[in-house]
């Protein structure tokens, strides 16, 4: 198939477009219908997504399923994979279907809630599939608007709040990385994403306002698109909008949250700054990693005095970041594999940790640790598989959290010392506040009157559960399964960025000696 | 067949933890206990027949990235061998054991079906065990080190209702995660100077890097010292050395066959293992073997104190766990691997043996652990008072002086020791140590006996009235032990400890004669050990164990002065002397001088303070710079400055925007529509795209 990509994409935009133009009515039956049609669509998604895993060839390190087409304006409508991008596509449609299933309890505008998961699908999906740059700016930005509506709709008592925090944040980094496109377009006179990775932009320092600018036009390119990821991942210290989303948001709403919008600034890093900006990455590299260090101890101390379930395993996932962005910036085989590892990963895993927020929510409509205590007595299935995901969180070795962790941390000791003692020690912190959540939630006796009556999983909750299960074991045990996919394009990307740093060097020192 | 032994406990523990609704409570025993008998027995086979050459099984490919590259694994060699059948043993004896342990259980309610939980955990547990011992690799290594961290932390927490068991869980895994952070640094640094972290590889990597310089934080450092004291801290967490030992008496609030199993004969020698697998590395790394043997010695010595005092029966044994785990480390730190092996193999039999006495006791007293509310249990309880007595027999080391060998097993093994330290540190800090602590051990094991099995009963009368021997299933493991006990040491004297020959060839590798200067070298050292005939040959990571040829401690602690190798023997005697004599000749001693040396005798019952130190110095700031950071740092500072921000920049846009509902987010769409709209612009008045 020729289009699979663009099949892929918008299959969900083509359900909400049913469900909006053809589902009429707010009847039980209309909203069984909506949910139907969004699993079935999503589901349909992820069967398709199965062919582009089937059909790609991981040693091919150049963009595959390419599909190029005109479009309005002038501007070009290109999508392809490569070995970086593939597994993101896949990490959405597999948790699309699941986000759809555990949002079955859902009763208020189910239609509208059904056509704002969709369209979300399909624009981040085009995200991880856009090969041009106005393409991937309206997929990534656009992205955000059905997540403000399914926070500032769906969400709790302060979600208004919560939507304008997120706003604000993603709002400025987005201004400046829409500047940073057009200075590139300018520079370059192409939006061809796989055009601009191999073109050098300048890196000769200047002077702007008498400050001396290492690496030029590149350093200003890299903080302005920094900017945007760096909200996105989310990176300390501009990571303060999460928690609260986070806490405001419905599960489901987390959970896509937490498994797949972060992502994007990881896959931006990858796709963007890397690539492109290779003398301007190098000369933040460093601040890059001390940011991502001090993220880890950081909000990890942090987490250990949180209250509310959901704002602990969201400065969790903030950690967690930090060993992603660390990874990444690391810049050496091992770094990128983790980085991308720990990003899928935790697409699993803090995922699973919102959806067992979420079954507890849904029966006791509260997020407060301490009005928990004991479930273990009641819930047994439950508090099997909360301690897996508790475990596989704090990074248990057979447990996907581990590989990732693991090979970050291998990849950064090579690279600064320092830096790897901090993050290091993030293990000892992560499994003080992810053991004491545990034991405060599910442990104990069962004392609380309002928890005596509480049941434990139902089959369609441990349904959802299972494919989560299965894949945070699978890639525990057999990594490879990841790591032969992403192996070959991390390690071109890897090359190329060092000879673009050497091409850059000796540019430099040519310019030198001609003056 | 490595293949069955290893995954035969997690079969178990997958069958049990699973299917017992299918299989019943009995079934689940059944199996887990079965096919643990069945590693057993193929764990003594393997041992058996193992010829020396190491052996290597593929099982699956793990990590694959760049030149990272390991593999799910089995490594065989004598260490493993040597591991597997005491892993294998001991965890069968005590899932058997259980079975009588866990029968009824308080904590629980009737119809409450918590046995298959926790055979399944125990089965669970010896598969991680068997994975640390058996790997080829540090990352598999790692696995089963944290593996067994998981194990641990899910069985001192088996009484989930208890508060006190839930905190000593995660206290356990904490700790444990504290000697991670080292054991992780370390197989990093490995990785980065060698390119690998397989064992033949780091192994032959090893003398040149004695000879690397690496840059660690803010200066350079000798790579081999480096690597082997991060990954000492490793042990030093899962093995209780001093500073990382706090959680192993609190560890005690797991049922009592998992004290026996993991907190005294498996898991807390992994530490010890871990040297001994590393003594390549070691070998070039004289500095942390200085440390190694100095932290053993204050741990022996530490742990001893404290136990002089406890009244619980199983801090009692917990805190001579941890001493003599110090014994096993103080030997491998002066080089004497075979002879920390030796220890850790002997304990394994009577360590486990005393902790299943006392189980057995606790069982019959209706889980009453104060030893002041025992007394007189001898005739209540004769087979436990039998066992218990070959137990205290064993650590004490009773045996006949100056033979080496003949004696129990602790006998053998801990004389080893102790003679190995005199010559490994020229009679220095460790060997006092030891020889101070053996004094100790001999009171506080004496002590535990006079109070337990003597004397008139204690406490409540009604417990003492009801108390009653434990069942068969209890008292065999018991017994099969106490062979362990009395006779493991006289067996494999030889192997452990004897001529350097019969060690090295034990271990698999090359024996050869020594250089004239060598020979020379001892002769000047230790006149007595002039005698020097054979060293090691094979190159670092061919044999199980590497002994340098130029370190011969193993030789020289054959040749000791008479009064060192009496040395423990007279310390024990003393022990018994002083228990003897505050217990039963005059048993209001110990109160008198508690209260005459009360400061004394509260920094002993507390453990040193080390408890609350840990808790003002770590704990509560960790907590409070948490909050403030939460608060102030987020709050204040971050949140602060963008709402600053926010309150100049919104209004302009939502004025743009009009006054809608939901403000925020049709200025953001609103704003998205003008990006797009001003790139677009660009571009068509630039040319358009190409």
């Amino acid at each position: 198939m020729e289009n699979l990509l663009s099949i892929t994409t918008f299959i969900p935009a083509i359900a909400a477009f049913i469900l909006a133009v053809f589902l009429r009515g707010e009847d039980e039956m209309a909203q069984r219908n909506a949910k139907w049609v969004a699993l079935i669509a999503t589901g349909l998604t992820f069967l398709v997504s199965l062919f582009i895993l089937f059909d790609f060839d991981p040693n091919n390190t150049g963009f595959q399923f390419v599909e190029e087409r005109e479009w309005l304006l002038g501007l070009q409508y290109k999508m392809g994979v490569d070995g970086i991008s593939v597994l993101f596509v896949m990490l959405t449609t597999f948790m699309m279907p699941i986000t759809i299933a555990a949002s079955w309890n859902v009763t208020h505008r189910v239609k509208e809630y059904m056509i704002a998961f969709l369209l979300l699908e399909t624009l981040m999906l085009g995200v991880f599939m856009a090969l041009d740059l106005v393409l991937f700016y309206l997929f990534f930005e656009a992205g955000l608007i059905p997540m403000f509506l399914i926070i500032g709709i769906w969400g709790g008592k302060e979600r208004i709040y919560a939507s304008f925090k997120f706003f604000l944040y993603t709002f400025l980094g987005s201004v400046l990385m829409l500047v940073a496109m057009v200075a590139m377009f300018a520079e370059a006179g192409t939006t061809d994403i796989p055009t601009l990775m191999t073109h050098a932009f300048g890196s000769e320092d200047f002077y702007v306002l008498g400050v001396q600018i290492v690496g030029g036009m590149q350093t200003l390119l890299f903080i302005a698109f920094f900017a945007s990821f760096a909200v996105k991942m989310p990176m300390w210290p501009v990571h303060t909008w999460l928690p609260d989303a986070h806490v405001q948001a419905p599960t489901a709403g987390s959970v896509v949250l937490a498994a797949i919008l972060l992502k994007m600034g990881g896959y931006g890093f990858l796709r963007f700054s890397l690539p492109m900006f290779p003398v301007g990455s190098e000369v933040l590299t460093p601040l890059v990693l001390w940011m991502s260090a001090i993220a880890i101890v950081y909000t990890s101390l942090v987490a250990l005095a949180q209250e509310d379930m959901k704002k602990l395993i969201a400065y969790s996932s903030v950690a967690h970041m930090g060993y992603v962005t660390m990874g990444i910036f690391a810049a050496n085989q091992q770094g990128i594999d983790g980085a991308i590892f720990q990003m899928l990963s935790h697409g699993f895993i803090s995922g699973a940790l919102f959806l067992c927020v979420g079954v507890i929510y849904d029966r006791m409509h509260t997020r407060e640790i301490d009005a928990y205590g004991g479930l273990v007595n009641r819930m047994p299935a439950y508090a099997l598989i909360f301690m897996l995901f508790t475990m596989a969180n704090v990074g248990l070795p057979g447990t996907s959290g581990f590989i990732g962790e693991f090979l970050t941390l291998v990849g950064i000791f090579k690279v600064n010392t320092w830096v790897a003692l901090v993050a290091t020690s993030g293990v000892i912190l992560s499994a003080a506040y992810a053991l004491w959540l545990y034991r405060r939630v599910v442990l104990g006796d069962l004392i609380k009157e309002s928890l005596k009556s509480i049941k434990d999983m139902t089959r369609r909750e441990k349904a959802i559960f299972a494919p989560l299960v299965v894949m945070t074991l699978l890639l525990g045990v057999y990594p490879s399964l990841v790591t032969d996919i992403i192996g070959p394009s991390v390690e071109a990307l890897i090359s190329n960025y060092e000879t673009a740093l050497v091409d850059a060097e000796s540019a430099t020192k040519l310019a030198a000696a001609t003056e | 067949m490595e293949q069955i032994i290893l995954f035969g406990p997690l079969l178990g523990a997958i069958i049990a933890g699973f299917g017992w609704r299918i299989i019943g409570d009995a079934g689940a025993q059944w199996v887990t206990t079965g096919l643990l008998f069945l590693s057993a027995l193929l764990s003594w086979i393997v041992f058996f027949s193992f010829d020396g050459t190491t052996q290597y099984i593929h099982i699956l490919d793990w990590i694959q990235s760049g030149d990272l590259d390991v593999a799910w694994s089995i490594r065989l060699d004598r260490l493993t061998a040597i591991m597997l059948i005491v892993i294998t043993s001991v965890s069968a004896l005590v899932h058997l054991y259980s079975m009588g342990y866990m029968a009824h259980d308080e904590n629980f309610r009737d119809d409450e079906s918590y046995r298959p939980r926790f055979f399944a955990y125990l089965s669970l547990f010896t598969f991680a065990m068997l994975m640390l011992v058996t790997a080829d690799n540090l990352a598999q290594m790692f696995f089963g080190w944290e593996g067994v961290g998981l194990a641990s932390y899910l069985l001192i927490g088996f009484y989930f209702r208890k508060p006190s068991a839930n905190a000593a869980a995660i206290k356990a895994f904490v700790v444990n995660r504290v000697g991670d952070f080292g054991f992780a640094l370390g197989i990093f640094a490995l990785f980065f100077l060698t390119g690998s972290i397989n064992f033949d590889d780091v192994f032959a990597a090893a003398p040149e890097l004695a000879n690397t310089q690496l840059t660690f934080l803010w200066t350079d450092w000798n790579a081999a010292n480096l690597i082997a004291f991060l990954l000492f801290v490793g042990a030093m967490g899962k093995s209780a050395q001093l500073f990382l030992h706090t959680w192993l008496p609190d560890a005690m609030e797991g049922p009592t066959p998992v004290s026996a199993l993991i907190h005294a004969a498996t898991m807390v020698t992994a530490g010890v293992f871990l040297v001994c697998r590393m003594s390549p590395l070691m070998e070039f790394a004289p500095g942390a073997l200085a440390f190694v043997t100095v932290i053993g010695g204050m741990t022996a010595f530490f742990a001893a104190t404290v136990g002089l005092v406890q009244n619980d029966i199983k801090r009692v044994i917990a805190y001579s766990t941890c001493s003599q785990l110090g014994y096993m480390f103080v030997a491998a730190g002066v080089g004497a691997y075979s002879v920390a092996m030796f220890h850790l193999f002997t304990h394994a039999f009577f360590k486990a043996m005393l902790f299943l006495g006392a189980g057995s006791v606790i069982h019959g007293m209706h889980h009453e652990q104060d030893m002041r509310n025992y007394g007189g249990l001898r005739k209540k309880f004769p087979y436990t008072f039998w066992a218990m007595l070959i137990g205290t027999l064993a650590i004490t080391g009773v045996g006949i002086p100056l033979t080496g060998w003949i004696g129990f097993a602790g006998f053998a093994s801990k004389d080893a020791v102790i003679e190995s330290a005199y010559a490994g540190t020229a009679g220095g800090f460790a060997f006092w140590a030891l020889v101070i602590a053996a004094l100790f051990t001999s009171f506080y094991s004496w002590r535990l006996m006079f109070l337990t099995f003597w004397g008139e009963p204690r406490g409540d009368k009604h417990t003492h009235e009801h108390a009653h021997e434990s069942p068969n299933v209890m008292l065999i493991p018991l017994g099969v032990l106490a062979i362990g006990a009395v006779f493991a040491g006289a067996i494999w004297y030889g192997s452990f400890f004897g001529k350097t020959n019969e060690v090295v060839k034990f271990f698999g590798g090359e024996y050869g004669e020594p250089s004239a200067e060598l020979v020379e070298a001892v002769a000047e050292r230790s006149p007595k050990a002039s005698e020097l005939h054979y060293v090691m040959e094979s190159e670092p990571g061919e044999a199980a164990i590497y002994i340098a040829p130029e370190n011969t401690v193993l030789h020289e602690a054959h040749y000791v002065p008479t009064w060192v190798k009496l040395s423990p023997f007279i310390a024990m005697v003393i022990g018994f002397a002083t228990a003897f004599w505050f217990y039963i000749l005059n048993p209001s001693i110990p109160g008198r001088l508690a209260e005459n040396q009360r400061p004394l005798y509260l920094f002993l019952l507390n453990k040193w303070y080390f408890d609350e130190i840990y808790d003002f110095v770590f704990v509560r700031p960790s907590k409070r710079l948490g909050g403030f950071l939460w608060k102030k740092g987020d709050g204040n500072v971050i949140d602060g400055t963008i709402n600053g921000v926010a309150m100049g920049i919104v209004p302009f846009f939502t004025r743009l925007a009009g006054k809608a509902q939901s403000g925020y987010i049709f200025t953001y769409a609103f704003a998205m529509v003008i990006g797009i709209a001003v790139l677009v612009t660009w571009m068509s008045l630039s040319g358009g795209a190409n």
